[in-house]
């Protein structure tokens, strides 16, 4: 048979080298496959802080894997141990995987130690999404959230993140900001390093 | 024009376009794509699914055959791929009400430089 021929027989699977993976999906596919996502959850719950909760849930999956996988692929297997290098893998590499691009902006919150903030334009996942007035502050970046809190999570960092809309004056649409704030303990061990 | 009235168009304009099929001489004919009157023109574009999408304009305007396309893709990203949309209810999408007034200002824009 013509092609076959140069690929080399692995006798374990888990020697393989680990592909590249397509590097771009269809965003009408995905698009789809998010509204699915968030209407079967919303045919399970009562109410918009449990949906949200579940999108969340959903999204912590996606992070503890990308964080895996992303560690192996573009880290070359190193931890990352210190607050800003975290941030900025996530702000950086993750967004990059996910999203194709890095995010708009990383920025420390002023009013409280523990706050961090990576702030969007328009997050991919809320692109086509619209939300209706009766469904109040609810924001489907909560899914982006989760992957959020499961990468700082599976990482060593814990925290509590969030979605949240920001009014822009000038401009029609909110941005949206993803808010983390970092568990105690993440704060005295910071310290401790220096 | 209110949900009910456009809700009554609608309906009416739905069994027109069906009855026209049958009513129609010639063979394979799939609905009515132009509606002349005196003070307007009706423009009518079928989706292969059966979903129809009509534009009331001024006599005589060009191009809406294309405006019909665009607003079709409007549907299929906005309208389509929100998940609070409830399929075959009025649509109540912000991006595809802010989006839609963008394409219409855009087309107009586009007539008054030809």
């Amino acid at each position: 048979m013509i092609g076959v021929g140069k690929i080399k027989q692995y006798s374990n699977v888990l020697d393989k080298p680990l592909s590249k993976g397509k590097q771009e999906v269809s965003l009408s596919a995905f698009a789809f496959l998010f509204s699915e996502l968030v209407q079967y959850n919303q045919t399970q719950v009562d109410n918009i802080a449990e949906l949200e909760r579940r999108l969340e849930d959903a999204g912590y999956a996606v992070g503890a894997r990308v964080l895996e996988l992303l560690c192996h692929r573009d880290k070359g297997n190193r931890r990352e141990t210190r607050l800003l290098g975290i941030l900025s893998f996530v702000h950086s590499t993750v967004w990059k995987v996910l999203f194709g691009k890095v995010a708009d902006s990383l920025e420390k919150g002023t009013e409280h130690e523990d706050e961090y903030m990576i702030s969007e334009k328009e997050l991919l996942v809320n692109r086509f999404i619209s939300i209706p007035k009766d469904m109040g502050t609810f924001n489907c970046g909560a899914f982006v959230a989760g992957i959020v809190r499961g990468v700082l999570d599976s990482a060593g960092f814990p925290a509590v993140v969030t979605a949240h809309f920001v009014p822009v004056e000038g401009q029609q649409r909110p941005r949206t900001t993803i808010l983390i704030k970092f568990a105690e303990e993440v704060l005295r061990r910071e310290a401790r390093l220096g | 024009m209110d949900t009910n009235d456009s809700l009554r168009v609608a309906s009416l304009w739905h069994s027109m376009h069906a009855i026209s099929q049958q009513l129609s001489p010639t063979t394979g004919c799939s609905g009515i794509e132009l509606l002349e009157a005196d003070t307007f023109d009706l423009h009518c574009f079928q989706s292969l699914t059966g979903t129809k999408f009509f534009v009331v304009c001024e006599p005589g305007t060009q191009h809406m055959e294309s405006l019909l396309k665009v607003i079709y893709e409007l549907y299929t990203d906005y309208v389509l791929k929100n998940p609070f949309y409830e399929m075959e209810m009025p649509i109540r999408c912000e991006l595809f009400d802010i989006n839609l007034s963008q394409a219409v200002q855009k087309d107009r824009v586009a007539m008054l430089g030809r």
